[in-house]
């Protein structure tokens, strides 16, 4: 029997993924001939309103580009905005940003283990991550006052000291997680389930990782050792012991264990921070919000978020607000650009579990 | 890997070793969480520390706050009378508006839960709302994490032992840098503007010098005050006192703000450049202005804009007023006098000195050859002291000892000096002696936060090591051989709680008399007006209250309608800046007379 071409659509809702987006998908059978992606159901012009907010209320749109990361958008502004202005940044505010980086980073991974853990049908461990994650969750809101977006990071350093007691919690936290972990990937790096689904699928190819401008843990699932962290290290990473891991395959399964052994380098950093930071101020206070402007200039910022390399192109014009601020994130290229490629030959099923494993996140499509 | 892989198969089941864990979630009734000590829950606002400023809705991104107006609060000097509304539906809880509240009264607390099925409801006014949020405070600003800028930029003075040799202007003015960090300070609230007699526009100059705009700056000002670089040197600032940053800090320095943009123009040409006035053609009508002091230059300047003939006649042989005869010149210099009158002539205003009304010219004349009059006559008599021998050679009145000084005679003080009195008055009286190299002490009956003068005018004295001798009250003058004075005799006193709430009293500690001996005697205890001019067939119609103060209506007019009247010898306040507002108003006062009757 022949089988005849036929359209679907996942999506809009949430296609697996946390936010709105949907793939348009041309089918035969049960195998993806095409795809492409669709845009448009949550556009909330992030950008356009940082036009109308000064320097210092942009900051708290900024965050909200994408719930599961909120942090490394505060970070990547705050740095292009200090390197506009020449602001320095005390050394402890350095230390404690690469903490709450880390800390974003395994609140993020835990989203992960379960967005990836669930669209392959597999529940369990979701509701372990999703939980343990609250425990991240407590430290943040320890530190900030907010458990999901933080508005903390803001530029000259961060908003307030940590609160007594935090070091010891937070050890705490890492020491728990450490095991949790260990519990997590018996679930699923042992599983056969997920072994079988995700080794060889969603492959991106290692030769056209760069050009087609994969970032993050997809690119060192295809071997490639890359990271903004160490290739271009800021606040205090050149001072700290990590590896950067690699896999190779280019597969979903690459991806998962560069993630599976990433987690475990941000808990050694959160220790190794947490060891290291300085006594000292934590802010090196910007002006009065509302007269604070920022010299004429533009840069262009790099941070390594969890989904990989961010990049916020920042430019002023001598006002008190910033005249353009472009995000150039993981989001776009791994879901709009790269998907179409990706899944040509997959199955349906597959589409949720590869969305996952390349760390989109729509709302940071649409900022 | 086999397809049968049994480790791959069996490794997952280890998960029900989870089956007799105890579970994350956490079951009613302990549902709520007990949040962070940091937690940003919802607003809470100490009502009575808010002024009212609206900063807070101001920096909110999300509009989720509005200013509104409350039943039991009033508005006030320093308080708007407006409290903010918070829309809980609006809110991010991003705490900007807490980080940005100059008074910290705005605050979050640890309670989250709200719920209901009314999007009205979620309007909140913080404090009123939840009065019991205080208990429960959790994200809080101190100065040391507030966005408020409470440290002012210093003001460069010249070294106290520098300055007593001469009459060179003791302050210094800031530089470009210094003006501009410091107007960065202002939060634009606008409470100074509500205070400031002359409601001049504070925030927005201030803005303009912030963002580097100086000549707007100086255009604003003098929207509505033609001498600010006098007020800029001299002003009796409450606006300062009011500013939204001295509630947990140092008020912005808007005086000095103001100088900074006015010395951007060194000449009256640079000031007519820069103003760029629109003069109105001739209107016909003429205006006769007596005295040339704030008051009177005020109502010419604005009147000659609007197209009046205007002369001032002025008794003295220059302009200024008590400005140039009464303050001395390390305050506010000649130079700075004659530009700003300079530029005031140059737009057309006249000034016929040596001019003194009632004697060089009738009152009755200048009534019947103008279409409008406005007296701005000051107050150029003293009080006197009422102790015996206050009228030998060697005691002298302050106003007339700085007129010598300051029209450029010479006074000989000799070598101790006491000067009499606790307001700017004495304190000029005192330093100007300290110039001339006398000892100075000041008598002064109550304790030096009393005093009225200006907190840096006291600072300036002490540090150019003039003796204040609080709750002493003067009896007597004692005459030496030479018939001059020898000494002065007073009393020590007690301060004593006021029965009816008013400031404590000094109440004079019997025998407890001591001499102090001194060559001079300076007396600042207040001055009145001169009414010698005034024809006693004007007296029914412009009436002179006690207290010798012309009664005059909103726009400065008399019972004589073609007479206006401003300044000291209309205002209880007595500083240049409520005289300038005078003059402005009698300026509207009369353009709605002559022009729009
Ligand atoms: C020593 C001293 C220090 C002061 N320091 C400060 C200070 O630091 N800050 C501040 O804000 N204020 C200060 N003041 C007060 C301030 O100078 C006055 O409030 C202000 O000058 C009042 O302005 P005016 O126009 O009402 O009167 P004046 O300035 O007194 O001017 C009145 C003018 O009218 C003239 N005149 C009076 N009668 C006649 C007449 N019949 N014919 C013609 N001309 C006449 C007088 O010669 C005078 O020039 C000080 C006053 C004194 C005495
Ligand atoms: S910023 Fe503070 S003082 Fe000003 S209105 Fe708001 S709550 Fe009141
Ligand atoms: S917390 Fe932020 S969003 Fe909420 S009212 Fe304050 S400034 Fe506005």
């Amino acid at each position: 029997m022949r089988e005849k071409e036929t359209t679907l659509y996942i999506g809009p809702q949430h296609p697996g993924i946390t936010g709105n987006m949907m793939v348009k998908l041309k089918v035969t059978g049960d195998t993806i001939i095409s795809s492409s992606t669709h845009v448009g159901y949550l556009h909330r012009a992030f950008e356009k309103l940082i036009e109308q907010r000064n320097w210092l209320q942009s900051f708290t749109i900024l965050c909200r580009f994408c719930v599961p990361e909120p942090d490394p958008m505060e970070l990547t502004y705050a740095r292009a905005v200090e390197e506009l202005e020449g602001r320095e940044v005390p050394e402890r505010a350095k230390y404690i940003r690469v903490m709450v980086m880390e800390l974003a980073r395994l609140q993020s991974f835990m989203l992960w283990y379960a967005g990836q853990s669930g669209s392959a049908g597999l529940y369990t461990l979701g509701q372990w991550s999703v939980g343990d994650r609250n425990y991240v969750l407590d430290l943040f809101e320890m530190l900030t006052g907010g458990r999901v977006y933080h508005m903390y990071i803001w530029p000259g350093g961060v908003r307030r000291d940590l609160p007594e007691g935090f070091k010891e919690k937070t050890l705490k936290t890492m020491d728990y997680l450490e095991k949790r972990l260990d519990q997590y990937n018996q679930m699923l790096f042992d599983n056969t389930i997920f072994q079988k689904r995700a080794q060889g699928v969603g492959v991106i190819p290692k030769d056209k990782a760069i050009e087609w401008g994969v970032v993050g843990a997809p690119l060192r699932g295809c071997g490639i050792k890359s990271d903004v962290r160490i290739d271009e290290p800021y606040e205090v990473y050149d001072k700290l012991d990590f590896i950067v891991p690699t896999a190779e395959g280019g597969d979903i399964w690459a991806r998962a264990l560069v993630r599976k052994e990433e987690i475990r380098q941000s808990i050694s950093i959160i220790r190794q921070v947490l060891d290291k930071m300085p006594e000292g101020e934590y802010y090196n206070r910007v002006p009065n919000p509302m007269k604070w402007t920022i010299p004429a200039g533009q840069v262009y910022t790099r941070t390594e978020s969890v989904r990989g390399e961010i990049g916020f192109y920042v430019a002023s014009d001598g006002s008190d607000k910033p005249r353009r601020v472009h995000v150039k994130g993981a989001a776009y290229t791994h879901g709009v650009t790269v998907l179409d490629k990706v899944l040509k030959g997959q199955n349906i099923a597959d589409v949720s579990f590869i969305l996952n494993s390349l760390g989109v996140c729509p709302p940071e499509i649409e900022r | 890997m086999s397809f049968f892989d049994l480790k791959g198969l069996l490794q997952p089941l280890t998960g029900i070793r989870q089956f007799g864990k105890k579970p994350h979630t956490i079951k009613l009734p302990d549902l709520l969480l007990n949040t962070a000590d940091r937690y940003r829950g919802l607003h809470h606002n100490d009502l009575e520390a808010c002024i009212g400023c609206g900063n807070c809705s101001t920096i909110c991104q999300n509009e989720a706050i509005d200013m509104i107006n409350l039943e039991n609060i009033e508005h006030k000097d320093g308080d708007s009378g407006l409290r903010p509304r918070v829309d809980n539906g609006r809110c991010c809880w991003c705490a900007l508006c807490v980080d940005v509240c100059p008074t910290g009264s705005l605050n979050l607390t640890k309670d989250y839960i709200f719920t209901s099925e009314d999007a009205n409801d979620f309007l909140w006014i913080p404090g009123v709302d939840n009065p019991e949020g205080n208990n429960n405070l959790s994200f809080t600003s101190d100065t040391n994490t507030s966005l408020s800028m409470y440290q002012r930029v210093p003001m460069r003075e010249l070294d106290g032992k520098e300055r007593v040799k001469s009459f060179a202007e003791v302050v210094l003015g800031y530089s470009e840098e210094e003006a501009r960090r410091e107007a960065q300070r202002c939060i634009s609230c606008g409470l100074c503007t509500n205070v400031c007699p002359d409601h001049m526009h504070i925030p927005e100059y201030i803005n303009a010098i912030a963002k580097g705009n100086d000549a707007d700056a100086l255009k604003i000002i003098y929207d509505n005050n033609p001498f600010p670089e006098m007020c800029g040197k001299v002003c009796t600032r409450r606006c300062e006192e009011v500013c939204a940053i001295e509630v947990r800090g140092e008020a912005v320095a808007i005086r000095w703000l103001k100088r900074y943009a006015t010395e951007t123009a060194p000449t009256a040409e640079k000031i007519k450049e820069i103003v760029n006035p629109v003069i109105k053609e001739s209107n016909g009508f003429k205006v006769g202005i007596i005295g040339a002091g704030p008051a009177g230059l005020t109502a010419s300047y604005y009147l000659a804009l609007r197209g009046f003939d205007v002369t001032i006649y002025e008794a003295q042989a220059h302009a200024g007023g008590m400005t140039m005869y009464g303050i001395p010149k390390y305050r506010f210099p000649l130079d700075s006098i004659d530009k700003q009158v300079d530029y005031m002539k140059s737009i057309g205003v006249k000034i016929k000195y040596n001019t003194k009304v009632g004697k060089d010219i009738s009152f009755e004349d200048l009534y019947k050859n103008n279409d409008a009059i406005f007296a701005g006559i000051g107050f150029q008599n003293a009080w006197t002291l009422g102790i015996e021998n206050e009228d030998i050679p060697g005691s002298i009145p302050a106003v007339d000892y700085l007129n010598i000084i300051n029209r450029g005679d010479s006074y000989d003080v000799g070598k101790k000096v006491v000067v009499i009195g606790g307001g700017n008055v004495a304190i000029d009286g005192a330093r100007v002696s300290k110039r001339y190299g006398a000892d100075v002490t000041i008598l002064y009956r109550r304790r030096v936060e009393d005093m009225p003068a200006d907190w840096e005018e006291i600072e300036g004295a002490e540090d150019e090591d003039i003796h204040i001798a609080t709750q002493t009250i003067p009896t007597r003058i004692i005459k030496g051989d030479d018939g001059k004075v020898k000494a002065i005799e007073y009393l020590k006193a007690n301060m004593v709680a006021d029965d009816k709430g008013g400031r404590p009293r000094p109440v004079a500690i019997e025998g407890s008399e001591t001499i102090l001996e001194c060559d001079t005697v300076i007396g600042a205890i207040g001055q009145e007006a001169d009414y010698s001019w005034l024809p006693e067939s004007f007296k029914d119609k412009i009436e002179v209250k006690r207290g010798m103060m012309i009664v005059v209506n909103e726009f400065n007019q008399t019972g004589d309608h073609k007479v206006f009247a401003g300044g000291d010898a209309v205002n209880k306040t007595a500083d240049a800046i409520s005289a300038i507002a005078d003059g402005y108003a009698a300026v509207i006062g009369i353009e709605n007379y002559l022009v729009k009757k």
